[in-house]
């Protein structure tokens, strides 16, 4: 526990993505299993100890301390585990050896609502401060130490040498403290085997055309769709939905997942039937429309009926077992075409090739292509393979309105007049690079309307849950959210560090659905600087 | 404001220019400028005069000395262990005493005198730090945690945020007390004030400017500034400085996240709640005075073990020589 008290605290006071890897990296070298493994979890929110809740820590301390006195260090402290790490007091008989991380996380697994109290507190006596610090915060799931789970990723395959991709790969078959994955990657043993499990592979992205010329002998062009990019999976008889960032859906969307019967790996667009997209017959309704389904945990027979749901797809990984991505692009399609006979049209379709012999006519095609709800286009470069991530010079999305940033929320604060209870004016950032190696978030604005008072709710909630730094009336948040920002037109900035102004940026949409690190980058703003 | 000493007519700690002014020490939110008379220990009187320039009218007086004021008031100055100079200010008036604290502190300094347990009728304290979460650990654990933060980066250097009256000359002396001989470098504004410590017998060890040093001179060397100093431009010279700061508030988390420091170290000049606690039960006094920080913390630790307390709400104080 004391080395990873001390991770936690070096992570609390460091900024620097990069050197946040470095510490990581380093704690999961020289950490003896399975510690690291559930360290690692712990850091990713991916633990929970349904037994201790704030009230339990709160509890603990009103038998030890004054209760005013507590009452006043919380509220000087902002933060209950904080304030109870620093207030607990020092043990009456002697305690017994520090406790690791297994066993603490053991022990509070195992813990009941009514043995939740005293055993915690067995814990907190054999701990100095900074380690009933981290022994709370681990207990009750709120790290908020901004380690995104790509991060985390990153950091496991810096400390081993390994490719990330493979990490991605291999991750969502395991659980913490995911023993096979550290004797893969530290010990050399066998890569975890996760045919038989029907888990989320990780997502081919494109990047932005900016001023690249294409070729389309060599590229394939498609229609950008206006959903939610997913990727649906059965293995084994089960089906599973995924979004974009690998969270399982599945449960908002039944009629989907009870529709793909067969071994398959395909990836598409999750989109609502309608008359929005793609003209009234197989068309899809707008963005709007699909946002009534997403986040449903149970889904009536009238919103299935309302908002019916299917996948438009562009692409095929893997089928019957038959991992295909390695493939060059144009053999997987011709295999998707032939998959298309044995799925229920109903909930499938797919996307179609826009039939554009040059750049020149394909020009001319997106331009006049009336539904303003298609996104953009998509250039495929046709041999190449699937493969995880962005990478240069193979898929490229060419977008028709610009004038549409994915930005990630970075600070918020309050409002005034009657939205002062909200934090209402957020400030978003877009990375100065590749985040993967290195690039930090710069603000590039601030925008503080556009959305509903839904939203606004949902927001203000998200900004209080995900706070993890204050500055008098702005909370920093931990950069995990996506927000869709649009604006009139980007102008070049001296006065910014990001060099450039937005002119009437405002909150477009909330994009659950999409990682931070898959944000857009200062590169591809920069290019919309019109002189 | 201060605390106005009816019978004698003189000021303790005046914000505002003042006939006459007792001062407790030389943080700028006690001792200001501009007084008619001042009355303070050598040291103090010698902190005004670098901090101020002139001092008119300068009375200085020893720890244990008594002056008598006017209206049958008598004054002593005690060591509050504080800073360099820093004093208790004792009042007797008609078989009365009232023990002003100024800021103090109970730990081993190497550069001040030890806090001075001083029967009273009245103890007037502090509470900078009156709240039970603020327990500071002992310094050689911190000074250990700077220089372990040094060793890991030969390539970088650690520059320090400490005030410059009395924390950065403590942090010193401790570095040289654990056996560190290297030259220690100084933002331009801390440089004076070491020297006078130095004039006053205090071994500082070998000092540097740092502006002017080149990075890789600078490269795994520890340097001094003031706090504000962290993360301005003159900063930005630095061999990619580990930003750390030597103040009690860098117990709290946010506080030093706020700051951007990366290494907080907890280290103060003021008493911690146990120490605090510890003071008021020595000095016991029949009543307790509490000023200056978190009063109520404090006042409800009086009430728990039936002292009798009172808040004072003194204003123009700020945490600004923690
Ligand atoms: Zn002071
Ligand atoms: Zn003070």
């Amino acid at each position: 526990m004391e080395r990873f008290a001390a991770l936690v605290d070096a992570l609390t006071y460091t900024r620097s993505r990069n050197a946040k890897l470095e510490l990581i990296a380093a704690y999961l070298r020289e950490t003896p299993d399975p510690d690291r493994g559930w360290a690692l979890a712990a850091l990713t929110g991916g633990l929970s100890f349904p037994a201790v809740k704030g009230g339990t820590v709160r509890g603990l301390m009103m038998d030890r301390v004054d209760p005013v006195l507590f009452a006043l260090s919380r509220d000087y402290v902002g933060d209950t585990a904080e304030t109870a790490s620093l207030l607990w007091p020092d043990p009456v008989t002697p305690p017994g050896p520090v406790p690791g991380v297994t066993e603490a996380v053991t022990s509070l697994a195992a813990m009941t609502r009514t043995s939740a109290q005293p055993e915690l507190a067995g814990l907190m006596d054999r701990l100095d401060a900074n380690g009933r610090y981290a022994l709370l915060k681990l207990a009750t799931g709120a790290m908020r130490l901004g380690i995104s789970a790509r991060l985390a990723k990153l950091a496991f395959a810096q400390a081993f040498a390994v490719s990330v991709d493979e990490v991605e790969e291999y991750w969502h078959g395991q659980a913490p403290p995911y023993a096979a994955l550290f004797a893969w990657a530290a010990g050399g043993g066998p890569a975890p085997r996760s045919d038989h499990l029907p888990l989320f592979r990780p997502f081919m992205l494109a990047q932005a055309l900016e001023d690249t010329v294409v070729d389309l002998d060599l590229f394939a062009a498609e229609w950008k769709w206006d959903g939610i990019r997913v990727e649906i999976v059965h293995v084994g008889g089960e089906t599973r939905l995924y979004s974009r960032s690998g969270d399982d859906i599945s449960g908002s969307f039944p009629e989907i997942t009870g529709a793909l019967p067969f071994d398959a790996v395909l990836d598409g667009e999750l989109l609502v039937r309608g008359s929005h997209q793609g003209g009234e017959e197989g068309g899809a309704a707008s963005f709007n429309a699909l946002q009534q389904r997403l986040g449903r945990k149970l889904v009536s027979a009238k919103m299935l009926a309302e908002y019916p749901a299917f996948v438009r797809l562009y692409d095929v990984l893997i089928i019957a077992g038959e991992d295909l991505r390695a493939l060059p692009w144009h053999e997987r399609r011709e295999r998707l075409e032939q998959t298309m006979a044995l799925l229920d049209a109903e909930r499938f379709d797919i996307s179609p090739v826009i039939p554009a012999q040059s750049i020149a006519e394909l020009t001319e095609i997106r331009a006049r292509a009336r539904d303003a709800a298609i996104e953009g286009v998509m250039l495929k470069r046709r041999d190449s393979a699937y493969v995880a991530g962005r990478r240069t010079g193979l898929w490229y999305k060419w977008k028709r309105d610009p004038l549409l940033a994915d930005c990630v929320l970075m600070y918020a604060q309050r409002g005034s007049g009657k939205r002062s209870s909200f934090y209402s004016d957020f400030t978003f950032g877009a990375w100065d690079g590749d985040p993967d190696q290195g690039a930090t978030l710069l603000p590039v604005g601030k925008a503080y309307f556009g959305f509903t008072d839904e939203e606004l709710k949902w927001l203000d909630s998200y900004v209080r849950n995900h706070t993890v730094n204050r500055f008098g009336p702005v909370r920093e948040t931990d950069h995990s959210l996506v927000l869709e920002v649009a604006f009139d037109a980007i102008n070049a900035s001296k006065r910014h560090k990001s060099g450039l102004a937005m002119r009437f940026p405002r909150i477009h949409r909330i994009r659950t659905d999409k990682p931070a690190e898959e944000a857009d980058r200062i590169a591809s703003l920069l290019a919309l600087i019109v002189d | 404001m201060g605390l106005y000493v009816e019978p004698a007519q003189c000021w303790i700690d005046p914000s505002r220019p003042a006939e006459l002014a007792l001062i407790t020490h030389g943080h700028a939110d006690h001792a200001r400028g501009g007084h008619a008379r001042t009355i303070a220990t050598p040291a103090t009187l010698a902190i005004m005069v670098l901090r101020y320039q002139t001092e008119a009218g300068a009375t200085p007086v020893n720890y244990g000395e008594t002056l008598a004021l006017a209206g049958g008031v008598s004054v002593t100055f005690a060591p509050a262990g504080h800073v360099l100079g820093s004093a208790q200010i004792l009042l007797e008036y008609q078989g009365e005493r009232v023990v002003v604290s100024g800021d103090y502190k109970r730990r081993a300094d190497p550069t001040c005198a030890p806090f001075a347990v001083t029967a009273c009728d009245v103890f007037i304290t502090e509470a900078t730090f009156g709240l039970p979460v603020f327990r500071h650990p002992p310094i050689e654990q911190e000074i250990a945690r700077l220089l372990a933060a040094r060793a890991a980066h030969p390539q970088r250097c650690v520059l320090v945020g400490a005030y410059a009256l009395g924390k950065a000359q403590r942090l010193i002396a401790e570095l040289r007390r654990a056996g560190y001989a290297e030259p220690i470098y100084l933002h331009g504004a801390l440089e004076k004030m070491c020297q006078l410590y130095i004039e006053h017998g205090i071994a500082l060890g070998p000092l540097r400017p740092a502006t002017g040093a080149s990075r890789a001179e600078l490269a795994g060397q520890i340097i001094l500034a003031p706090p504000g100093a962290l993360n301005d431009r003159w900063a930005r010279r630095l061999p990619e400085p580990i930003t750390a700061m030597a103040s009690g508030w860098m117990q709290i988390r946010q506080r030093a996240r706020q700051r951007n420091i990366e290494l907080p170290l907890v280290i103060s000049d003021h008493a911690d709640w146990a120490e605090l606690t510890q003071t008021i039960a020595e000095v016991s006094p029949a009543e307790t005075w509490i000023t200056h920080g978190r009063e109520e913390g404090l006042l409800r630790w009086c009430e728990l073990h039936q002292r009798r307390a009172q808040a004072l709400a003194l204003l123009g104080y700020e945490d600004e020589d923690d």
